[in-house]
């Protein structure tokens, strides 16, 4: 990571992400495992592009999730977050 | 693999329009388009002759409303490797691929109440008109604003339709910013949007409005930060950044 590289936010995540879920990602929210903060995807901080991607907590820095599209596989680490939650899709 | 939820499909262009001096609208046929809701962007895929892919995020400007082509507004990112090919190299009835709608966060829909506060930098204000394309053919009423901030006179995007809206009766109230030098006869603001336009030309924060920012990340944090001091909530304040990510160095 250099100063150059742009820090866009958890919006331009929501299509690499699409591959993972089975609701819209970028309204998911994400509890930060270090400071408890509480807050939609979309605001996270983006680092990176479509083949690889680190979403950071606004209010800490924590990585909250980790995501890489590489050799044929898609993996999301979601060390750093302590919580994850959607609205009920049968409510 | 089970199939993907979000499939990349083949858009044709059906017509490319001039916008400012540094931007166009690209308006596609996209056989299967499930709709959209303003705010919502698409992945547009481009693959050269070795295989080598480059994808771009681009924000959805028109109006969900099926009768429509399908337009995105790119502005040139100088040393980009998406955008010169897609300006100076995209002619009609060419295909490209394209996945989406993407995003329910930044989104809004006729109805949501207000005030509607749409605050755009640059291209960023590309969302925000198909949320004022979207509530001006809905018939929604919602008092709104939009404080956009464009270089200059010659990089402003929609200007005629901006004006249009504006004139229409409706509610709505247009505020166009120059940062980098405005013509002699130019009666609209001048400067950057900071804390004291947001002020002045925005709603009070009493008035609990809802905020839309789009743009550069430094602009983005900047509107955001301001309006947080002037006493928004920021639950009601929704961010987009966006950037050259893929053309940094």
């Amino acid at each position: 990571m250099t100063e150059e590289v742009a820090v866009l936010d958890g919006n331009a995540a929501a299509g690499p992400l699409a591959a993972l879920f089975a609701v819209e990602p970028t309204t998911m929210m994400i509890t930060c495992e270090r400071c408890g903060r509480e807050g939609p995807l979309a605001a996270l901080k983006l680092y990176g592009g479509a083949m690889g991607m680190i979403l950071r907590c606004p209010e800490c820095g924590t990585a909250n999730l980790r995501f890489t599209d590489a050799g044929g596989q898609v993996t999301l680490d979601l060390r750093g977050s302590a919580r994850l939650t959607v609205p009920d899709p049968g409510v | 693999m089970t199939p993907a939820l979000l499939p990349w499909r083949v858009a044709t262009v059906a017509a490319v329009k001039q916008e400012s001096v540094r931007a166009k609208a690209i308006l596609l046929d996209v056989p299967d388009w499930p709709g959209h809701l303003a705010g919502q962007h698409l992945d547009l895929r481009l693959t050269s002759e070795d295989g080598y892919q480059a994808q771009r995020s681009y924000s959805i400007s028109s109006p969900p409303d099926g009768l429509l082509h399908l337009e995105i507004t790119v502005e040139r990112v100088d040393d980009g490797e998406v955008s010169p090919f897609l300006l100076d190299e995209l002619r009609i009835g060419d295909r490209i691929e394209l996945r989406g709608p993407i995003g329910g966060y930044f989104t809004w829909m006729p109805g949501e109440g207000g005030p509607l506060l749409l605050v755009g930098g640059g291209s960023g204000v590309a969302p925000l008109m198909a949320i004022l394309r979207a509530r001006s053919r809905s018939g929604d009423r919602t008092e709104a604003r939009l404080l956009y901030s464009a270089r200059t006179v010659d990089e402003l995007l929609y200007r005629s339709e901006l004006d249009s809206l504006a004139a229409a009766g409706d509610a709505f109230e247009l505020i166009v910013t120059l940062t980098r030098g405005a013509p002699d006869a130019w009666t609209g603001e001048e400067g950057r949007i900071g804390r004291e336009m947001l002020s002045a030309r925005g709603f009070p924060a009493e008035d609990r409005p809802r905020v839309f920012v789009c743009g550069p990340t430094p602009f983005v944090e900047a509107c955001a930060d301001a309006l947080v001091a002037l006493g928004h909530d920021s639950s009601l304040i929704k961010t987009e950044r966006f950037g050259p990510t893929g053309d940094v160095k």
